[in-house]
């Protein structure tokens, strides 16, 4: 085997794809064979986390931690790095606060309070080399499991640990396992969620594209302990990356053995197949879910029956998602009491958020539950982008809610999230600062809720409908203080009476913003503007004449000729031309620009 | 009903009944068979979904509702440049609705339609994953990061050429 001097990690998750890193690997590859260095290997690997400053490079054994590179600085690198055993400093993460350079990743504020479980091969291993996995200890726990453990001693075990589901309800795990286990039939099957359906969330794509086969050696312990043969992934089709990586990691685990029949020579049977989501939010609910991989509308049906009684073609099946999968490997090699001493009283474990929107460094987190709001916009997202003030932050999706200023000491676990009126939800954590209308927020959700939802009860398919009219009615300038009145019962009325999660929860970021920003709302309908500046039916912009320099900048920008004016006089924007895109703001050096 | 054949040419109707030959006519397989069709003849209009309706024995009522419950199934043809502009919260908060007004308004079509030459066609999608990036859009395979809508035109022409 050869033995490498060197390891050069590449990013390839979804962000630092789109910004070409499949270009820098190839680039590596041609410049190290033209220098004929043979003890350095180029590894693709799932996504380091750190979207805001991709393309990530990492080199091993030192741990040096490249960020924004380029395909020109690869021949910088390789002579600096590789050949001569020097920094390419540049290259390094600068710290905001010491403007210092870091190097190695522990260091940086980033990574300092993160605990990575169910991410621990993501930005590690090559996600297409089961090699690589089983060298981390891969397949470990599924051959303790086979070997050692009776399926209820597996299931008690996973009891113990306090493992909840992470897709948003937190369902204790065990407990669900325990259920399929005790329902009685030929054929069970284990189901994978894997429709991550939430807008602006991408925790279980990253871990599939950067760890498929912890989540395939999980479905086969999951399938032990319930007594089911068949596993099922139910994949977005609009994942490709993903479905890849996964389909060529169940190749290979078949390939060795650890998937079909008589696993590690137990006796033991399991083997999974890929079904795809075709684009439906309502699917990520259990019962849609199901329906869905039968080849049906996705439309969710009453519980009970639960699936773990009357699933997948009517047999008992266990729905768990890819994150709580992730988890479960590690638990079984260093045991329910190691995991369960992370966390909270009542969450235990960690939980993996996609920190995005108007924060510094956005990107794929996974923190110890109980870690403040505080500390992770704070500390590890380094604050809110361009020293603009903070306003909420958004947890669960359309089905959660905005958190305030006030709310920042919020422990993150499924119990404080709650009472602090949002949701954990299954990771998408927004932040928002001022320039972002929360009206404008709460319609943006309901806007998705109202396409998304499937039209069988009349509460989401109509009230929903009804709300979101009320709002756009409201963004235009044209709402009634009984609007805002009418909008609180409707949102009562669709909690308690639609059928499914997805439309009771639907009303709950209008709730929210209702309830922590009452004042905007109160803006928009008496005073007809809006306090943010987003909303452009309440805003025009104007040239200040006493600022305005008569460059023509703006005009010349200007999409549709609004702006009017001679060289050296103040301009003028003609109000009923403009379309309020924001370009002259955007581009008045003077600052003679203002939204009013 | 009337027979679904005549209006779809031969080679389309060859390749929808390998496809469904290929998931053994399963009822169940329904969703995977329309995403195969779709990957080959690039949309579902009425008359392939009558096919596929005969070849697997359920209504066409059926297969119909689940093209049309499903956001990756389309039934009109797509551009030769597919658009995607994200609309995930991320890139919403970052200024998409912008951008996709910009797009708008440089192609005269809203999202769910081609333009009239079939160069470009215009959809939202819910985050590719690229928050990073925020606002992204998409052309193709190709993805744009950090849109602004005085980028608009510039990245469009690019395809017009």
């Amino acid at each position: 085997m050869t033995h490498y001097r060197f390891h050069i990690l590449c990013c390839g998750g979804t962000g630092c794809k789109a910004s070409n890193s499949a270009g820098i690997v190839r680039k590596f590859e041609a410049v190290l064979k033209e220098k004929n260095i043979n003890d350095v290997q180029v590894i693709t690997t799932g996504c380091f986390g750190f979207c805001e400053k991709g393309p990530i490079v990492k080199i091993l054994p030192d741990n040096t931690f490249y960020v924004q590179v380029k395909e020109d600085d690869v021949e910088n690198i390789v002579n600096e790095h590789i050949i001569k055993g020097r920094k390419v400093e540049r290259l390094l993460y600068t710290d905001p606060k010491s403007e210092g350079h870091v190097s190695d990743s522990k260091h940086m504020g980033f990574y300092k309070k993160q605990m990575r479980i169910a991410l621990r091969n993501c930005g590690f291993i090559n996600p297409e080399d089961i090699r690589e996995y089983i060298a981390r200890e891969g397949y470990a726990a599924l051959g303790k499991v086979l070997t050692e453990m009776t399926p209820e001693a597996a299931i008690d075990e996973m009891t113990k640990s306090g493992l909840r589901g992470r897709g948003g309800a937190g369902f204790p795990t065990g407990l669900k396992w325990g259920f399929a286990r005790k329902s009685v039939a030929d054929q069970k099957y284990v189901v994978c969620n894997a429709d991550e359906g939430d807008p602006g969330a991408f925790m279980d794509r990253s871990i599939l594209e950067g760890d498929p086969h912890s989540v395939i050696e999980a479905m086969a312990i999951c399938g032990y302990c319930i007594g089911a043969t068949k596993g099922l992934v139910y994949i977005r089709a609009e994942y490709p990356l993903a479905i890849k990586r996964l389909q060529i990691a169940i190749d290979q685990a078949r390939e060795y053995g650890l998937l079909g029949k008589d696993i590690l020579g137990t006796g033991f049977e399991f083997d999974i197949e890929l079904r795809y989501g075709a684009g439906a939010f309502v699917c990520g609910e259990e019962t849609a879910l199901i329906h869905s991989m039968e080849g049906q509308r996705g439309e969710p049906t009453v519980k009970p029956p639960f699936p773990a009684v009357k699933g997948y073609m009517g047999k008992p099946t266990n729905v768990n998602n890819v994150e709580t999968f992730a988890n479960v490997p590690v638990i079984y090699l260093k045991g329910a009491d190691w995991f369960n001493k992370i966390g909270t009283e009542k969450s235990k474990g960690t939980k993996v958020f996609a920190l995005a929107g108007k924060i510094n460094n956005v990107g794929l987190i996974e923190v110890p539950m109980g870690t403040t709001l505080r500390e992770i916009i704070y500390e590890i997202g380094g604050g809110i982008k361009g020293g603009k003030k903070f306003k909420a932050v958004q947890t669960g999706g359309p089905s959660g809610g905005c958190l305030t200023e006030k709310d920042l000491d919020t422990p993150v676990d499924y119990e404080s999230l709650a009472a602090a009126k949002s949701i954990m939800g299954s990771g998408g954590m927004i932040v928002m600062d001022e320039d972002n209308c929360m009206v404008a927020i709460a319609k943006f959700y309901l806007d998705f809720t109202v396409d998304e939802s499937c039209g069988k009860c009349t509460p989401c398919r109509v009230g929903n409908k009804r709300m979101n009219e009320i709002l756009d009615k409201i963004i235009k300038g044209n709402g009634t203080m009984e609007d805002i009145e009418l909008l609180k019962n409707l949102a009562t009325v669709i909690q308690d009476t639609a059928l499914c999660g997805l439309g009771q929860t639907a009303p709950n970021p209008v709730l929210s913003t209702l309830n922590n920003f009452y004042d905007e709302y109160v803006a928009h309908v008496k005073d007809k503007k809006c306090p943010a500046g987003q909303c452009k039916d309440l805003l025009s912009y104007v040239i200040n004449p006493d600022k305005c320099m008569g460059c023509t900048a703006c005009a010349r920008k200007c999409p549709v000729a609004a702006i009017t004016g001679t060289v050296k006089q103040p301009h003028k924007i003609d109000q009923a031309k403009c379309i309020k895109c924001g370009t002259c703001l955007d581009t008045c050096k003077f600052g003679a620009i203002s939204k009013q | 009903m009337a027979k679904a054949t005549i209006k779809i040419n031969r080679q389309y109707l060859k390749e929808i009944k390998e496809v469904c030959e290929s998931f053994n006519y399963e009822k169940g397989q329904l969703i995977n068979v329309l995403k195969k069709t779709q990957e080959k003849i690039g949309y579902l209009p009425a008359e392939v979904q009558m096919v596929i309706a005969e070849e697997l024995k359920v209504p066409v009522a059926k297969v119909y509702g689940v093209v049309s419950f499903y956001s990756f199934f389309t039934m009109v043809p797509k551009g030769k440049y597919p658009i995607s502009i994200c609309l995930g919260t991320a890139c919403y908060v970052r200024g998409a609705e912008g951008i996709l007004q910009e797009v708008e308004r440089q192609l005269g079509i809203n999202p769910g339609e081609t333009t009239p030459d079939g160069l470009f066609s215009l959809d939202c999608l819910r985050c590719i994953g690229a928050c990073g990036l925020a606002p992204v859009i998409m052309i193709g395979e190709k993805v744009y990061p950090r849109v602004t809508p005085n980028k608009v035109k510039e990245i469009l022409d690019e395809y017009r050429k």
